[in-house]
């Protein structure tokens, strides 16, 4: 057991974890934040998907010592300070861009990782930025539509109806 | 009323706060107080005999509370099917036991052999792996046809072979139809395989329990579609735990698609085992155990013939399927390819003569049952591939021979010569939106621009029909289901008139605490958010089947519509007592009360408080009070159609297919909520490109599973859909449901496989390749073997 400590959503956290704990075990059992989702065991789904250090990362493909001293942000963080929906949470609602929601979270923090670097992504490049996120409920349509929306882009333009 | 909150408003979603801000509580998400941790020691052999099973080992490692085998649930009954099939010769089928851990024997990659229950996943984890079984490897049984061979190896030794039943439909018809096929004009065969599929909901399954010594009760949370039938199902059948001390509640539920119907193993087996370690019980699934112990859909091998007269009308469909079991039977596994399938074979059609034989096999493989669509897309996928080759053999646009032999819009009820009567349709209006859709008269000028770029370009169409809103509870038992298929719901009103809707039905996905609460808002004439839905615990909802074969809203709806009815009338006995009015004259609008023909009003607030508050009540008449319950059985099944149309373009150099643009034109009836609904059909249409493009579950020859993660088994990601572009707009409303709705949930994954399949071919015979079948899925290296054999 080694004892690691971290910034998790503005907060400093710490904890004793096995060199083998991944970090979405770190975060779903020890802190209790439970929106990071597995959903998978081979690195493929993406539900997973959190901030570390401002980049894009499967939890589960890291252990919790990796994280030892980085910024975490998941998807609790992700709201606005006074609580509303951040802009691609809002649009999530707005286009439908979610079912049973399983993979949301991993999807919204994969979506807010894209718009960080390319503020106005084509429908191909929100497509390949989203290869590593599964969803079996939305066959993706509302999930590109959400984030063209939330990047300020005209939706009915890439959307055939 | 907002305009936003009733029927036909496509209102956001209220669930979709606490998804998105990571609040959703799904099962995995629960840890109780004290709890452990169960690992599953499964079988890595297709087939064998267990000869021992040491635990010594990991009995004594750190953490480990209690280890379990069949041993230890000899007093329970085993896994029940809840459906019993009867074959062609009047014989009830063949129906294996199905013990929660293996008995003497490993049927499948997966079978459940022993369980270590620890303090710690890891320490579970740690000590199963110290776990020494021995098994003796036998021949495993794989191939459906070698498997009823007389002679062949038996997957259970107590059957008298490996054919579950043979099941002939409509079996006076049998001579008749072979009469019809030897003297037709022309008759169109084609062989193929309707691949097997792993649902692969986002979530992997989960189930924690807890029992409680003090009042002798258990509380089991699962990852289900639909918690009383788990309850009725274990506690009646596999742990003799009466009702009322057995509480089943299914939280947030990630997907479900039908994996998560059935009563699993691992359900019985923490429920079980919560009580004899006296400590609550966690298992949650990993994905490579989902791929090996969540049943699999689909698994059909089949030969249909399809017959036509000179004028190219249909007389006569003639089908035989080979249809994969698995190793056991899942609990509505036998319903799928026979009643399930076997009557959706007339298709949009009026072909007079069907007749659907269907030989069920068990094979050492995971069990099979229903996947969205359950028999409905297997139907689907024969009839309009051999519809489409028939026009291709014959020479005929395949729209317009559809067009040739569809039931016509006057023909409706229709009585189908597959035992359904279609209450409604207008499949011409259908199959002409979508052609209106896809730009069918500029097709040519999008063939010669892909030649142009050298790319072979096709158009698929299929014009799919589908029986849902399952079922009439009385014509079911008749076929031989072992439960009804009504459903229920508690409307209960609260004194100051907000709302809580109790209902049978189960979300995880679909949305129903925003449109079930839309239909109950508009028929009060109140506020949407006054209105909540509760769902998933049987503890708060009354007995109902719950959620699959898109029949939440046909008959889920329709009990909610029921019970607010009750609801609506006694609220009028007691306005019209408030306002010293007769109760004929009482009208309710926009949540007031009037009498006709005055001025005279009451707020639905008022007349909710009186009834909790009765100091001015006609106590003599009615009860105080405002709750009430309905129980709604329909009378018929609902019958959505669309035409679906997809539009490819093939790389003749690799085989690549991509889906360049996909149509669905729906007629769902009418429509609660038109956005939930268009979410509906992409992602059944999602899954229907996956099944026909990606996604296939391959066994090696000694029964191992070769596609068991998501690097093997190719899911659908977002680089590989197109936009799709769906309508609902022609609307053929039910006539047997008080909401005339038809649902919607399983139509994408029914209607898309043949267009894609058909699209494909149709590339390469425009392209001057004689092909015209390939089997799903059309991965590049099958299409560049059709084109290069
Ligand atoms: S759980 Fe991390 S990628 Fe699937
Ligand atoms: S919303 Fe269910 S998996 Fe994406």
């Amino acid at each position: 057991m080694s004892k690691i400590s971290m910034t998790v959503n503005g907060k400093s956290v710490s904890g004793e974890v096995e060199g083998r704990t991944l970090l979405v075990e770190f975060l779903r059992e020890d802190l209790k934040l439970t929106g990071t989702h597995v959903g998978c065991d081979t690195s493929q789904c993406g539900a997973c998907t959190v901030h570390v250090d401002g980049k894009q990362v499967k939890s589960c493909t890291m252990f919790a010592a990796e994280a030892d001293g980085a910024e975490v942000k998941t998807i609790e963080g992700e709201a606005n300070a006074d609580g509303s929906l951040s802009v691609v949470q809002q649009a999530f609602q707005d286009y439908h861009g979610l079912q049973c929601g399983f993979c949301t979270p991993g999807m919204v923090m994969a979506a807010t990782a894209l718009l960080g670097k390319n503020p106005k992504p084509t429908e191909l490049e929100i497509r390949e930025h989203l290869e590593g996120n599964i969803c079996r409920c939305t066959g993706y349509h509302n999930i590109v539509k959400a984030i063209m929306a939330a990047s300020g882009q005209d939706v009915p333009a890439v959307a055939a109806e | 009323m907002p305009k936003d909150g009733g029927i036909g408003a496509s209102t956001k979603r209220r669930e979709d706060v606490r998804f998105l801000t990571g609040k959703g509580r799904y099962t995995d998400d629960i840890n109780l107080q004290n709890q452990t941790y169960a690992w599953f020691v499964r079988s890595d052999i297709a087939h064998g005999t267990i000869q021992n099973i040491d635990t010594s080992d990991a009995e004594s490692m750190d953490g480990v509370v209690k280890i379990f085998t069949s041993k230890d649930f000899e007093a329970a009954g085993g896994i029940p099917c809840g459906w019993q099939v009867t074959d062609r010769f009047g014989q009830p089928m063949q129906e294996p036991k199905h013990p929660i851990l293996a008995e003497g024997k490993v049927r499948h990659v997966g079978d459940p052999i022993a369980v270590v229950v620890a303090e710690t996943l890891e320490q579970a984890r740690d000590a199963a792996e110290a776990i020494d079984i021995d098994i003796d490897e036998l021949e495993p049984v794989l191939d459906m046809k070698a498997a009823i061979q007389d002679g062949a190896t038996k997957v259970h030794d107590d059957l008298t072979s490996n054919l579950c039943y043979d099941w002939g439909f409509v079996e006076e018809n049998r001579e008749a139809v072979d009469e019809a096929i030897k003297n037709a004009h022309h008759v169109t065969t084609l062989e193929l395989v309707n691949n097997r599929l792993c649902a692969n909901p986002m979530e992997p399954r989960v189930a924690v329990a807890d029992y409680s010594q003090a009042n002798d009760e258990y509380t089991l949370y699962t990852t289900s579609q639909n918690p009383h039938v788990i309850r009725l199902l274990m506690g009646a059948f596999v742990l003799s735990i009466p009702e009322h001390k057995l509480r089943v509640v299914a939280p947030d539920v990630g997907g479900g698609f039908g994996s998560k119907i059935y009563h699993y193993a691992e359900e019985a087996f923490v429920t079980h085992a919560s009580k004899i370690v006296g400590r609550p019980v966690k298992w949650t699934s990993t994905r490579s155990e989902a791929f090996i112990s969540d049943a699999h859909g689909r698994d059909h091998v089949t030969k249909i013939e399809l017959a036509m007269d000179e004028n190219h009308k249909f007389t006569a469909v003639r089908t035989d399927t080979y249809a994969n079991m698995g190793a056991y039977l899942s609990t509505f596994a036998p319903s799928i390819p026979t009643w399930l399938h076997g009557t959706l074979m007339a298709g949009n059609y009026t072909t007079p003569l069907v007749y659907v034989n269907v030989k069920a096999v068990f094979t050492n493989t995971v069990p099979v049952d229903a996947y969205r669509g359950a028999g409905r897309p297997e139907a689907t996928f024969q009839l309009e591939r051999v519809v489409d080759k028939a026009a291709r053999e014959i020479g005929m646009d395949p729209a317009e021979l559809r067009r040739l032999n569809f039931i016509k819009p006057d023909q409706f009820p229709y009585d189908t010569p597959v035992a359904v009567t279609y209450d409604t349709g207008n499949y011409h209006a259908t199959l002409d939106k979508g052609l209106e859709m896809v730009d069918y008269a500029n097709f040519d000028a999008r063939v010669a621009e892909s030649k142009a770029r050298g790319k072979l370009r096709g158009l698929g169409l299929a014009h799919f029909i589908e029986a849902c809103g399952i079922a009439p509870s009385n014509l079911v038992g008749q076929l031989g289901a072992r439960a009804g298929l009504y459903e229920s719901a508690t409307v209960r009103v609260n004194a100051t008139g907000s709302i809580s809707v109790m209902t049978g039905s189960h979300s995880h996905g679909q949305g129903h605490e925003t449109s079930f609460a839309q239909v109950v808002a508009e028929m009060i004439g109140i506020d949407a958010s006054q209105v909540d839905i509760v769902h998933g615990d049987t503890s708060k909802t009354p007995m109902g089947m719950g959620t699959y074969g898109s029949r939440s809203i046909a008959v889920g709806g329709s009990a909610m519509v029921r019970a607010t009815e009750k609801i609506i009338n006694k609220a009028k006995k007691i306005a019209a007592h408030l306002m010293e009015a007769s109760e004929g004259d009482i009208e309710l609008k926009d949540g007031q009360f009037t009498v006709a023909g005055t001025d005279k009003s009451v707020a639905w607030g008022d007349v909710t408080l009186a009834a909790y508050v009765p100091h001015n009540y006609p106590l003599e008449e009615i009860e105080p009070g405002l709750e009430e319950t309905a129980f709604y059985d329909p009378s018929n099944f609902t019958y959505p159609s669309g035409a679906y149309i997809c539009e490819v373009e093939v790389d003749p150099d690799t085989g690549k297919v991509d889906v360049l643009g996909f149509i669905a034109a729906d007629d769902f009836g009418n429509v609660i909520n038109p956005m939930i609904v268009e979410g509906q059909v992409h992602g059944g249409v999602a899954q229907g490109i996956g099944q026909a493009m990606l996604e296939n579950t391959v066994f090696d020859e000694n029964g191992q599973l070769l596609s068991g993660s998501f690097m093997d088994y190719a899911m659908p990601r977002a680089s590989d859909m197109p936009m799709f572009d769906v309508d609902h707009s022609c609307q053929t409303p039910c006539t047997h449901n008080p909401l005339g709705v038809k649902g919607c949930g399983e139509a994408g994954a029914i209607g898309s496989p043949p267009a894609v399949v058909n699209a494909v071919i149709d590339a390469l015979q425009r392209g001057g390749y004689d092909v015209d079948h390939i089997d799903m899925p059309v991965s590049p290296s099958r299409v560049w073997e059709a084109m290069n054999k």
